[in-house]
């Protein structure tokens, strides 16, 4: 087949034309963040400082506005994906490795070497990029408070969602699920993940991010954590129990209810940044099946240690204290209990998920729930001693924090946006996106219904989703589509050209989904049974 | 026994895959324009960016390796239908037990003079695209003739690069050929927001160029009109050149019978080249749609499976996409109805949404929805008109229909009371569009 294909080129061929609006956005934009970088050099005078960042955040803004203005602004409403696949950015091109090594060098700096970043080592004074945030650090947390790499990043990480979110609302104005959704992304990252936090300190209570939710808040139940919590009182207390209720109550009754969406594309702060700032990259991610395979086992590879480092870490912290709510014995035969009744769930109802393609996932739950009873039973007879491993859990977790919580999540989740797509970290790593999916494919009321036999086949909806999914196999076949990496963005239903998706809510999920709608003769009409 | 399939399109790759679904029987499938299936209809979308060409294959070499498809990228020449063997261009053969033709269509160039001019061209292949990329280069002004679903794929594509385009239609507004009025007048307007500059009842005369290449077009009311590219998409007509000479009946279209059978023995046509002999009521000899062509892919292969069963593709439906409107269509939908038809329209004030219902004033039965800007579902209306469902039923019950993805407005009531206001009655609303509603209803 001849192919028109300008995608794997590193000289792009049809360069995405810019008007003088867009023009004017980038100029404004780039001179902010220009101004930004320009502080790493210390060459601001400390009277400046103040009003250059203000300024440079300012620009950031205005910029990315004027831009957006300049991109849909003159058009009409719908859909506005031209130029994705031949303009470099957004198709790999040379811009596209030049914006990748620029965040990812970024991530390395930010995780291993903030003091480059002029994060002030051992009680010295910020300097550089980090101490450019003091003001906004004192003016948040209180005097005295000066800026973290962490404060630094978490600014610039909601600036980003907070301006994407208005390029995308804009871009997706037709939409209303897209607006309703975007505004809740926006409002959830600055209120719980920045303003919330920010008072917390300033009030000398814990730092907590409510709707960061143990496992992807992989640290909740580590023991300087739980003891934050504990010696915060009643308010220490409430994030204890709440954090706890999130992982057990309230997040299986909302997925039921709506699936991982609710989450993922609602909640999420990860998710809320690949859907702002990573939209321009949606298309990226890689539908092949090798793809999906890899994808299954290592986001429930990453489950499966999460949790197992989890009961580690909490063991420990048994091991240590004295005076807690349960004992030891009580802890290990409450979760041997559990695994075990989970175990007898799944293997009672094996003949319904080994049927056709729940088979893996009956596999991959069975392994995680029958370890987790050999994990709980052996480490009750190794109880008082300080590892329940052969290796030791601090090195578990060191393990853990520093290729999956920062390489993974950060540097490659993140930093590849514009190589391998927005939702990286998402779909092969999150052990939270695992655990809902877990719910998602096999306990929730939420699909994508297929529209009968409308689909051409035309492939938009099996390349704009972020996770990879190709909705396409489903859609032209009219199968309804649970898939447990699903997120619910709603982009497919969106870019689909015939109105063939639709995001729902609703009961017999399996056999919908098993179904074929769009075949024109019935099975038994020819009398093929089988 | 071996089944050989002509053309990859739609038809022929779903006969493929349905007859390898139920059967073990040797498949070969022959193309001569890629290697692969690909749809076809997305093709714009590859111009745009949207996607890649990769993208719009629905399926991969290995799926066909996997599933035992052979496919060939060759030319036939012609078929010889007494020693059942094909001709390829190369002067091997090919034999076969049965045979499916699924050539599909190719474009109708007209007799326009100087449509042989370089910078003339039809979309229809994935090589036009080349030829339009080739083109595009420095294109001051593109001219498209024609006032269907291609031509105003071609001016999106075109408006896309941000290339000033002119657009000839034949009627008073665009497509209402086949749009009510008010539909096709929505769309016209909607075009002429995007800048085309649309000139309704308005034909091609002549292109001229020089030196082989497209300097001008005439229209029929005297305008000339500078351009460098001319895009001809005036419909197209069975791709079944390479078998004229042979005892195959032909009339625009190859014959076929219910069956799907041509006159010849084990010889099966689907698909834009098959011309039915005797189509169901309110139906065309030859429907040029993907969706027909599905069907008559998985039909087909059943019969050649001993099944034995007829043609029959139900209500009519069909879908497009007209710049940034949307559009779906369920059963009949005249443009210009008889005596005897009610229609209910509603129309958004500000946005490009309509609804509309028609139904027969006597026996009120309902008998077509057209939706612009507004999806409706297919199985829900498709029962409601197989059903013959009395209007003020699908009235009370039309939240069942509505698609369009969550916290969309709904304009359902608008047109119960619109249906109020006309008749006097005092309809209500009353399902909720929740999808167990929906569920049992169509299992109902």
């Amino acid at each position: 087949m001849n192919q028109i294909n300008h995608s794997l080129s590193l000289t792009e061929s049809a360069k995405r034309p810019l008007n003088i609006i867009q023009n004017i956005g980038s100029i404004i934009g780039f001179s902010g963040l220009a101004t930004l970088l320009i502080s790493l050099f210390n060459i601001y005078a400390e009277s400046q400082v103040p009003y250059l960042f203000y300024g440079a955040i300012g620009a950031i803004s205005l910029g990315t506005i004027i831009y957006t203005i300049g991109s849909y602004g003159g058009k009409t409403e719908g859909i506005k994906n031209d130029y994705n696949w031949l303009s470099g950015l957004t198709s790999k091109g040379s811009f596209a490795w030049i914006a990748g090594i620029f965040i990812t060098t970024f991530y390395v700096f930010l995780y291993w070497f903030p003091q480059h970043l002029g994060l002030g080592e051992n009680g010295a004074a910020n300097k550089g990029l980090v101490g450019f945030f003091d003001p906004l650090s004192i003016l948040l947390k209180g005097e005295g408070k000066f800026a973290s790499q962490w404060f630094m990043y978490g600014t610039l990480y909601t600036l980003a969602i907070l301006i994407f979110g208005i390029k995308f609302i804009v871009k997706y104005r037709h939409n209303r699920y897209q607006v309703i959704r975007t505004i809740s992304v926006m409002l959830f990252q600055l209120g719980f993940a920045f303003i919330i936090p920010a008072f917390l300190e300033r009030m000398s209570l814990p730092y907590n991010d409510f709707k960061n939710v143990w496992p992807l808040n992989y640290y909740f139940f580590d023991t300087w954590n739980i003891n934050g919590m504990l010696n915060a009182g009643n308010i220490g207390l409430f994030m204890l129990i709440f954090g706890i209720a999130m992982v057990l109550i309230i997040t299986p009754i909302l997925t039921y209810f709506f699936g991982k969406r609710w989450y993922c594309s609602w909640v999420c702060g990860c998710g809320g940044l690949a859907e702002t700032a990573g939209d321009s990259f949606r298309h990226l991610s890689d539908k092949s099946q090798s793809a999906w395979k890899i994808e299954r086992w290592m986001i429930h590879l990453v489950l499966a240690i999460s949790v197992l480092m989890t009961i580690a870490v909490i063991y420990n912290y048994r091991a240590q204290e004295t005076s807690y709510l349960v004992t030891t014995e009580i802890f290990l035969i409450g979760i041997f209990s559990l695994a075990l009744i989970l175990s007898g769930l799944v293997f009672y109802n094996r003949n319904k998920w080994i049927k056709k393609q729940n088979k893996i996932a009956f596999q991959i739950a069975g392994g995680i729930l029958i370890s987790l009873v050999a994990f709980t039973a052996y480490a009750y007879f190794l109880k008082g001693s300080n590892d329940l491993f052969v290796i030791q859990t601090y090195k578990i977790q060191k393990f853990y924090g520093f290729y999956i919580g920062a390489t993974f999540s950060g540097v490659i989740g993140v930093g590849f946006y514009p190589i391998m797509g927005s939702r990286v970290w998402c779909r092969f790593g999150c052990p939270m996106a695992a655990l809902l999916g877990l719910q998602q494919k096999f306990f929730s009321r939420f699909r994508i219904t297929t529209n009968g036999s409308q689909c051409i086949s035309c492939g938009n909806c099996s390349t704009y989703c972020e996770m990879g999914i190709d909705v396409r196999a489903y859609a032209e076949k009219g199968q309804d589509i649970v898939r447990a990496s699903c997120v619910g963005c709603g982009i497919c239903s969106a870019v689909c050209p015939r109105g063939v998706l639709k995001l729902e809510n609703g009961p017999a999920i399996q056999d919908r989904a098993t179904a074929k709608r769009a075949i024109f003769i019935s099975e038994d009409k020819v009398g093929l049974l089988d | 026994m071996k089944i050989v399939i002509i053309g990859n399109g739609i038809s022929g790759i779903t006969a493929a895959k349905t007859l390898r679904k139920h059967s073990d029987h040797q498949i070969i499938v022959l193309s001569d324009e890629s290697e692969l299936f690909f749809s076809r209809t997305a093709l714009m979308y590859v111009f745009m960016g949207h996607m890649r060409a990769k993208d719009i294959i629905p399926h991969n070499k290995k799926f066909y390796d996997d599933n035992n498809i052979e496919l060939y990228l060759t030319r036939v020449r012609t078929v010889d239908f007494d020693s059942k063997s094909i001709v390829l261009e190369d002067d091997n053969f090919i034999d076969y037990d049965r045979l499916i033709i699924a050539t599909g269509s190719k474009p109708r160039l007209m007799n326009w003079p100087g449509k042989q001019l370089d910078g003339v061209q039809t979309l229809y292949h994935i090589q036009d695209l080349e030829n339009i990329e080739r083109h595009c280069e420095n294109l001051e002004r593109g001219i498209i003739v024609g006032g269907g679903l291609i031509g105003i794929e071609l001016a999106e594509m075109l408006h896309s690069r941000n290339i000033p385009v002119t657009m000839l239609v034949r009627e008073s507004e665009y497509w209402n050929s086949v749009l009510p009025m008010e539909e096709a007048k929505m769309v016209s307007d909607h075009i002429r927001t995007h800048n085309i500059d649309l000139k309704l009842n308005t034909e091609l005369n002549e292109i001229w160029g020089d030196k082989k290449k497209v300097k001008m077009i005439l229209t029929n009311t005297g305008e000339k009109i500078n351009c460098e590219f001319v895009g001809l998409t005036v419909g197209v007509q069975p791709n079944i050149d390479f078998l004229h000479f042979t005892k195959l009946e032909k009339n625009k279209g190859i014959l076929i019978n219910d069956r799907l059978e041509t006159n010849m023995e084990g010889v099966y046509a689907i698909g834009d080249c098959a011309e039915i002999r005797n189509p169901k009521e309110g139906r065309k000899n030859i429907e040029a749609v993907w969706y027909t062509g599905r069907m008559m892919g998985e039909l087909a292969a059943h019969n050649i499976l001993g099944k034995e069963l007829d043609y029959n593709p139900g209500v009519w439906f069909n879908s497009a996409k007209f710049f940034d409107i949307e559009y779906q269509v369920y059963g009949s939908v005249p443009n210009n109805p008889r005596e005897g038809i009610g229609q209910l329209f509603w129309k958004h004030p500000k946005k490009d949404k309509s609804i509309r219902l028609v139904y027969d004033l006597s026996t009120k039965e309902v008998m077509g929805f057209n939706l612009m800007g507004i999806r409706y579902r297919h199985e829900v209306c498709e029962k409601w008109i197989s059903e013959k469902t009395h209007i003020e039923d699908v009235l009370r019950n039309l939240n069942l229909a509505n698609f369009d993805p969550e916290f969309f407005s709904s304009y359902e009531r608008l047109l119960v009371d619109a249906y109020n206001q006309e008749t006097g009655s005092s309809l209500k609303l009353k399902q909720k569009k929740s999808l167990s509603n929906v569920l049992n209803f169509l299992s109902k």
